[in-house]
């Protein structure tokens, strides 16, 4: 009776684990999630993992047991067979019919993670970028880029002041996350502006690749309010760890509210675009467009990454002669890759206002102020 | 007269066929003797897994603790980079071909391999090659941070000029594959000892045909793949640039009808060793031999149609998803009747655990652990979630190490007394393994957890939840790392005295190879061994 007591150890332990794994996410296991399809996703990794130990089980438990009985040094004598053809037949057998078991699960599950919501109430685009993300909501008119939070950026620094351990969601936070209401149908269509991306959050229950070219739509609808954090998935650079995803949900009135907001504040910046070009302006305007564009490179302070990003602040290209500045801003770097062309991505008069903010910010002082008119004739 | 004329040929003939090999630097490097070849071949694997390991163990030290201690992330991509390249291209596979230069000739009964000249050829292509693809270290801008999947458009549109190196280092290595496997094929096919028929051949240099046969498939695939590449970022074509109408899924389709058959590229040959040692230490023959060559032949056709397994998160429509899945998960049929097949010989088997054996044991037991999560990859809902963590870290590593890397050192245990004349010591191979095994899996378990809680692979830093995991596996992998020096100091040992190993150093080994002295002469069945001698060691001798 011993052993069996023993056995209901680990099996209790489990349960209770896998209980608490319906909370919260798992240290030990994947976590069961907050929509239909990471619970799917969750049952299906449960039953495989329990198929898997049970032929661990068996197959290890007579491997176990040869070894010990059929050593030599107990004098066990070698038999002489090499073939059974029922042995085989049965053991080719079993796994197939555990296999249509798995199968059969798995493809129904696979057909309903697949079927598009019919008629979805939010749209989001999804653009992956290096090294951030970018929400477009195209019915609601709003747009915006999501950037690893400063407080991690700070810490993740080699030999950074500040501890990555003071930082409780450290990589895991952004300034503006994506926003969604509960209980509705979401579709995410998700694409990339460079390389491939991956946008992954656990409890929501899948990735999907953010691949150039094309839209890979999603559709999640998440029940309880709550912030839902995960990372990119696809290897995309040198920010590769520095680009989490952070899906915030919340009732469909405060959705509503939100929505309002975000409006309000786009007519300010278009306001501020569209105001009297000047220094104090250009600035401002730059301060923005610097945090979203140019920021998860070159640093919120302007220090670059030594070897891989140059410091803007002090740097040769900011404090040299404008029109290289310029060049490098519109058609992006010859000698390195990574830095991107944005002539195409931001309008004359974004570019001339980022120019100007990063010619006079930090200890930058070189009083110049950039006009839409010299970018234009830069192109 | 044209008696005396005969013997006098035959004299010069035997006179001919047994000088010695050169003497100097010259005779590695000009040797066109299987033996010579199979042995820098192994001394190069070895040279690159410590390479390739230094990598991994500088991954591993960055990753002891959250936030960047030791490497910039651009850096630490170039070490993940080239850790996978190093290990698949340099360490594992001319491991694999070496202990088939050695061995398939020795197992068939033949003199040398078909193509002497080429097999030297095939090997002096790959230090260059090393060379080229290292060299990208000490380039502006660093080596390709890509992985070794080499996806564009990161490894076409934004890659460093280190990347035109790998590719034409990946072409001169897949040149190099190419002609191995031919020499390899031919010599199984057109050298073998009278009266050994394909069926009655040796497990190891069968599945060394098939990989022979799997490789003419797979490196002209990576061959197109890279020059494509190539082309996209030189000559002005947008195969993969979807701002000028390419696909970069294209890219995927490519390398993965490469890349799905080279990890069984990397596995058969595994396979062949296990199916070798554990007949010999349990005292029996192998049970289910043809089952087992055509599950090999199984697995190899399988291994051609399940590559977008690798791709399911990329958008395929759901009809394909399906597909792949199931044809992935028919591999775990044929997998499994080898598995089974191998503890069936060990059962009523009178074994012993020498370290070839436990080595081989080790195999089994961990390699399975692999298979177990393969098919859970495989089922893709919830690969869905696994795609692209530390699961899958966790999940190939248990199959690439504790598989092939394992079997390859089962295989240098094994056959090392024959090589060499001289036994190890046995004490000391003890440590070795135990402390491999322990520290292997203290590496790569905790892997498992901490792809399950959601830790993306290839990221230099990581969230405050996965820590504890990545200490314990940094701890392991610096375990694991420095045991391997006792490997080498084993190697030496052995190459240089010892006890005497004789012809037969293990009573259960059966296989032509065992017929011959140890170390073999240079010159090996100039006469070939007879039909009688080949009955004896073949398949059927045992009854």
């Amino acid at each position: 009776m011993m052993w069996k007591k023993l056995l209901l150890v680990p099996i209790t332990l489990i349960t209770a684990a896998q209980a608490a794994a319906q909370e919260e996410p798992s240290a030990f296991n994947m976590t069961r999630g907050v929509t239909e399809i990471s619970r799917d996703a969750f049952d299906m990794h449960m039953l495989l993992f329990w198929i898997c130990v049970a032929i661990g089980v068996g197959v290890f438990g007579v491997m176990t047991w040869s070894l010990i009985r059929h050593r030599r040094s107990r004098g066990a004598k070698a038999s002489k067979f090499s073939e059974n053809t029922t042995v085989e037949v049965v053991w080719t057998i079993i796994p197939v019919l555990i296999l249509v078991g798995v199968a059969v699960p798995a493809t129904a599950v696979l057909m309903k993670t697949n079927e598009p919501a019919p008629e979805p109430d939010v749209v989001v685009d999804v653009h992956g970028s290096q090294w951030k993300w970018e929400y477009v909501y195209p019915d609601e008119d709003i747009s915006f880029v999501s950037n690893l939070a400063s407080g991690s950026r700070d810490a993740s620094q080699m030999n950074a002041k500040e501890n990555p351990a003071d930082n409780p969601n450290y990589l895991l936070d952004v300034d503006n996350p994506l926003v969604v209401p509960t209980g509705k149908d979401v579709r995410l269509r998700i694409t990339s502006d460079d390389v491939i991306h991956a946008w992954w959050v656990p409890q929501l229950g899948f990735k999907r690749d953010a691949v150039p070219g094309q839209f890979n739509n999603a559709d999640i609808r998440i029940d309880e309010p709550g912030t839902y954090r995960g990372q990119c998935a696809e290897l995309c650079g040198s920010g590769h760890a520095y680009m989490p995803v952070v899906v915030e949900a919340v009732t469909p009135e405060e959705y509503d509210k939100w929505v309002a907001q975000k409006q309000e504040a786009a007519a300010k910046e278009a306001k501020q675009a569209s105001a009297p070009y000047n220094f104090e302006v250009a600035m401002k305007q730059g301060k923005n467009v610097y945090d979203s564009a140019c920021a998860s490179c070159h640093q919120a302070n302007g220090k670059g990454v030594p070897g891989t990003f140059p410091a803007l602040e002090g740097g040769e290209i900011t404090t040299g002669p404008v029109d290289g500045h310029l060049k490098i801003v519109i058609h992006g770097s010859e000698k390195n890759p990574v830095m991107q062309a944005y002539g195409d991505k931001l309008s004359d008069r974004e570019i001339a206002a980022v120019v100007t903010y990063e010619r006079n910010a930090w200890s930058n002082d070189t009083g110049d102020l950039v006009t839409p008119e010299a970018v234009e004739a830069a192109r | 007269m044209s008696q005396t004329a005969d013997s006098v040929l035959d004299q010069m003939e035997h006179e001919h066929s047994h000088h010695g090999p050169r003497k100097g630097p010259l005779r590695w490097l000009l040797t066109v003797n299987h033996k010579d070849v199979g042995t820098m071949y192994m001394v190069l694997a070895l040279v690159a897994l410590l390479v390739g390991g230094v990598m991994a163990l500088l991954i591993r030290a960055e990753l002891f603790q959250p936030g960047l201690q030791l490497t910039q992330p651009q850096f630490f991509n170039s070490l993940t980079t080239m850790h996978g390249l190093t290990m698949i291209f340099l360490a594992i596979m001319p491991g694999l071909t070496g202990l088939a230069n050695w061995m398939v000739p020795l197992q068939v009964g033949a003199d040398d391999m078909y193509w002497p000249r080429v097999n030297n050829w095939a090997f002096w292509m790959l230090p260059p090659a090393a060379i080229m693809l290292w060299i990208g270290f000490f380039m502006p801008q660093g080596a390709p941070g890509g992985g070794w999947t080499l996806y564009a458009p990161l490894s076409s549109t934004y890659a460093p000029p280190s990347i035109d190196w790998v590719i034409m280092a990946i072409h001169i290595m897949g040149i190099s594959s190419i002609l191995g496997a031919l020499n390899i094929i031919l010599t199984i096919l057109k050298m073998r000892a009278k009266g050994m028929r394909l069926w009655d051949m040796p497990l190891f240099t069968w599945t060394w045909l098939i990989t022979g046969f799997l490789l003419l498939l797979a490196m002209p695939t990576l061959a197109i793949a890279v020059t494509m590449l190539l082309t996209d970022r030189h000559l002005g074509t947008a195969f993969f640039d979807a701002t000028n109408g390419g696909d970069p899924v294209l890219f995927q389709h490519i390398f993965w009808f490469f890349g799905h058959p080279e990890v069984y590229i990397m596995i058969l040959p595994a396979f062949g060793i296990v199916s070798e040692i554990v007949p010999a230490f349990s005292r029996k023959p192998l049970f289910g031999r043809t089952s087992m060559i055509w599950a090999v032949i199984a697995i190899t056709f399988l291994s051609a149609i399940v590559w977008a397994h690798h791709m399911f998160t990329v958008g395929l429509p759901v009809e394909a998803q399906v597909l792949f899945m199931y044809t992935t998960m028919l591999i775990a049929i044929p997998t499994g009747i080898k598995i089974f097949n191998w503890v069936a010989t060990m059962w009523r088997g009178s074994m012993t655990f020498e370290a070839p054996m436990l080595w081989a044991l080790a195999f089994i037991f961990l390699f399975t652990i692999g298979g177990f999560s393969g098919l859970m990859l495989a089922d893709v809902p919830a690969d869905y979630q696994y795609h692209d963590t530390y699961f899958v870290v966790a999940h190939l590593h248990y199959v690439v190490v504790t598989g092939s890397l394992f079997a390859i050192i089962a295989g240098v245990y094994y056959w090392l007394p024959k090589w060499t004349g001289h036994m190890y010591n046995s004490a000391l191979a003890k440590w070795h393994f135990w402390l491999s095994v322990i520290s292997v899996n203290v590496t790569f378990f905790p892997m498992h957890f901490a792809g399950l809680a959601g830790m993306p692979r290839r990221i230099p830093d990581y969230p405050l939840q996965f820590m504890d995991f990545n200490m314990i596996s940094t701890v392991g992998s610096f375990v694991f790392g420095f045991s391997q020096l006792l490997f080498i100091w084993l190697i030496i040992q052995s190459v240089r005295g010892g006890k005497k190993a004789g012809d037969r150093p293990w009573d259960g080994a059966k296989g032509l190879e065992w017929t011959l002295p140890s170390p073999p002469p240079y010159h090996t069945f100039t006469e070939p061994p007879s039909p009688q001698t080949v009955r004896e060691e073949g398949p059927h001798g045992y009854h």
